[in-house]
């Protein structure tokens, strides 16, 4: 694939709205606040969903009514007031009076530093940009592209209306209804998300990112991902922002399903960067993340995760091998510094034959956070020849952070093989001596040591998303060392 | 180029360097040798400026100027290079990132513009080949598994490519074969200039008869005690270092 310039982005990001209309028949208030049946038929009435849509939405809130929410060992928060939220707003509106003067310099700073271009700033501050509608746009060139291959991408609200057999058929198979507290939350009350399509046996030509990184700068608290790579297709999903997102919702639960068909591929790379807190831990979004691939015979799915934002993160990408053969990966990085709490990981389920998995995680923790990897390697009694292998590599800066990993291990077949590896190294002294004196400064020291260390992860990211990435990292430790 | 006058340093309540008188001119090569212990590295990580010794006394001018307040990497960007006894490993950075992220650092508090891709690459070839450094060397991580003498060609090529006004080699010489250190005295060599000088850190004559010195000096218990010409290393050989420490009690 060609290079995709900031300025076609930019481009793009003009006709958007135009391509789209995501905001243009969302333009109503906010609906009063709680959580009721009544509430959920309005948000389906809203989005003028079929009958079937409105019912499987019930059904969810049904469930979520008799659940608890879940206690978590290492993460320690207020819990939110779930019928002090209100569950259906309009996406973030322009402000006609709003200016980049307006917005926080220190924000500034770092859009700067992450060379974030003055109109996608704007986007992501509410503020209006000047829409120059042009027809032969990059994004209708896209659009036809992806059209012409027969891939269906689109907002999730938007192909349950224009493709609902696929929706209907999909919907909460990998992640059911009752899965979780906040999954049957996210069932009950998304308004907004992606769906994408990609038929047999096509492969899609690009990176499906640039669309979804415009669409995060609107995107609300319960969103809804559900991607359907059909036989032997294959797709890269690039999600997520390195742009540090304020959100006045400080609680965000979102659902993303994988579905990968006989001999498909699914990459999924997420860069994210939710508002952590203030350096006292105030103000940070709490993101409670259900996101699972499902594997037929011969596929294979790689999650692909940098983590630096939220106060409180809960977030573990799973695998569920189900056909024989097929691949799981997981690959992350996740940095906590300041009073950042990260609870991540990620499951393996081995159910087929000759099912494999490879789990790479390196943990980053700073200033006063704590940081855990959870991971649940399980290999039923049917999955002949299963290999897993884990490798868990913790990295502290300074003497008040933690690190602390937890793996599990449930193998019911005595042919399986699994692997596991930890490290915990402290950035040193004399490393950042070593690099003081080859005229590298102590901050861009802590960049490179700990560029060096995500390595590994890093490279599998495409490319352009790497590049932000590493800045993004360096950004996110600015100051942890004095 | 360097004075320092009745430099005293330590590391909390202990004092390592106790009075060490010592003037090195643009163009000179000074050796110095003393027993293990005598205060040798030290004196190099605080003229380098490690945080970690405090000085307690005496000052260190560089090209006339105090340096007390420079921070290490401000030393380095004035052109004060030191060659690591025990080079450290940073997992993940290859060579050749470590020392474009130096070259750039130091460019850049310069005022400078980043050296264009292909200058670098062109600098990275020409020292590597210098140094006869294969080229898969440089991709690998910086000094992770290296053995002892690829690490201190590995420094020797860093100080080659940064060209600092003054470089210190601590025990650049251990751990390395005959021909290592042939290969590694040719590149310091090089570096020699009317404008540059060099201190030379180590136990043997060996060294000295590649990297000629104008001055020996000889450190022993945080002083220096005896300084003198090349003759002098030789003797010190003869000798050994106890002739020096009885001389130095007398
Ligand atoms: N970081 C340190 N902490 C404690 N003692 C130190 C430290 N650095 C050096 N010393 C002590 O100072 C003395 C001189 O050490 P060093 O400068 O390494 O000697 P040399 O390089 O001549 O062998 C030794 O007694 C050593 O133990
Ligand atoms: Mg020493």
């Amino acid at each position: 694939m060609s290079k995709y310039t900031e300025e076609e982005l930019q481009k793009e990001l003009e006709t958007k709205e135009y391509e789209y209309g995501f905001y243009t028949d969302l333009k109503s208030d906010t609906f009063p606040k709680g959580l009721n049946e009544e509430i959920i038929r309005a948000i389906s009435a809203k989005k003028n969903e079929p009958e079937w849509m409105t019912e499987w939405r019930l059904d969810a809130f049904r469930i979520w009514s008799e659940m608890e929410e879940p206690d978590w060992a290492n993460v320690h928060y207020e819990k939110p007031d779930f019928q002090a939220i209100s569950y259906y707003s309009a996406p973030k509106k322009t402000d006609p009076n709003k200016t980049l003067d307006d917005v926080d310099p220190e924000l500034l700073e770092m859009y700067k530093k992450l060379g974030i271009s003055i109109d996608e700033q704007k986007k992501l501050q509410g503020i209006a940009i000047d829409v120059v509608v042009d027809s032969v746009s990059v994004a209708t060139t896209f659009k036809k592209t992806l059209a012409e291959k027969g891939i269906i991408f689109c907002p999730i609200s938007e192909a349950i209306q224009e493709h609902p057999e696929l929706v209907k058929k999909y919907l909460g198979t990998v992640v059911p209804k009752k899965d979780n507290f906040y999954a049957a939350l996210n069932s009950a009350v998304f308004t907004d998300g992606s769906f994408c399509y990609i038929p047999k046996g096509v492969r899609c030509p690009m990176e499906l990112s640039t669309y979804f990184r415009i669409n995060e700068a609107g995107t609300g608290q319960f969103e809804r991902t559900l991607v359907i790579a059909d036989e032997s297709s294959y797709v890269s999903y690039l999600e997520g922002c390195t742009a540090p997102s304020r959100d006045e919702n400080q609680l965000h639960a979102a659902v993303v399903e994988l579905i990968a068909l006989d001999d498909a591929e699914i990459k999924y790379s997420t860069v994210q960067n939710w508002f952590p807190g203030n350096a006292e831990g105030k103000g940070g979004v709490y993101n409670f993340v259900t996101k699972r691939g499902l594997c037929e015979t011969n596929s294979k799915i790689s999650w692909t995760q940098v983590e630096t934002g939220s106060a409180v993160t809960w977030k573990y990408p799973s695998c569920v091998l189900k056909g024989d053969n097929s691949v799981g990966e997981f690959y992350s990085i996740a940095v906590t510094n300041n009073y950042q709490q990260a609870d991540t990981g990620t499951k393996m389920v081995h159910l087929g034959k000759n099912t494999k998995s490879t789990i790479i995680s390196k943990g980053i923790s700073a200033g006063k956070s704590q940081n855990s990897y959870r991971g649940l390697v399980q290999i039923s009694p049917r999955a002949e020849n299963a290999r897993n292998f884990s490798q868990c590599d913790s990295l502290l800066m300074g003497n008040k952070c933690g690190a602390h990993t937890f793996p599990y291990i449930e193998a019911k077949n005595k042919t399986a093989q699994v692997e596991h590896e930890a490290t915990t190294s402290k950035i040193g002294e004399d490393q950042i001596f070593y690099c003081n004196q080859r005229g590298i400064d102590t901050e861009k020291a802590i960049a490179l040591i700990v560029n060096g260390f995500s390595k590994d992860v890093l490279n599998k990211l495409p490319m352009e998303f790497a590049v932000e990435a590493q800045k993004l990292l360096e950004i996110s430790l600015e100051g942890s060392v004095g | 180029m360097l004075h320092i006058k009745n430099l005293h340093a330590g590391i909390e309540e202990k004092g390592i360097l106790k009075g060490i008188n010592l003037e090195v001119k643009a163009g000179e090569v000074h050796a110095i040798m003393g027993p293990n212990g005598s205060g040798k590295s030290t004196l190099s990580a605080v003229i380098a400026g490690k945080e970690e010794y405090e000085v307690t006394e005496g000052e260190i001018f560089l090209n006339g100027e105090n340096i007390e307040e420079l921070g290490a990497e401000e030393r380095a960007h004035e052109g004060v290079f030191l060659s690591f006894q025990y080079p450290v490993e940073i997992p993940g950075v290859t060579v050749t990132n470590f020392i474009k992220t130096a070259i750039n650092e130091t460019r850049k508090a310069k005022g400078l513009e980043e050296m264009s891709a292909s200058e670098m690459l062109k600098k990275i070839r020409e020292k590597a080949e210098l140094l006869e450094i294969d080229r898969k060397f440089l991709s690998r991580s910086l000094n992770e598994g290296f053995s002892g003498g690829e690490k201190k060609r590995n420094e020797i090529f860093q100080m080659a490519m940064l060209e600092p006004k003054l470089a210190i080699l601590d025990e650049t010489d251990s751990g390395l074969d005959i021909d290592a250190l042939r290969i590694v005295s040719n590149g310091v060599n090089k570096l020699r200039s009317k404008d540059n000088a060099v201190i030379v850190i180590t136990h043997y004559q060996r060294l000295l008869e590649y990297i000629v010195p104008d001055y020996v000096h000889v450190l022993h218990d945080g002083k220096i005690v005896k300084s003198g010409t090349k003759e002098l290393a030789l003797e010190l050989e003869e000798k050994g270092y106890d002739w020096i420490k009885q001389e130095a009690t007398i």
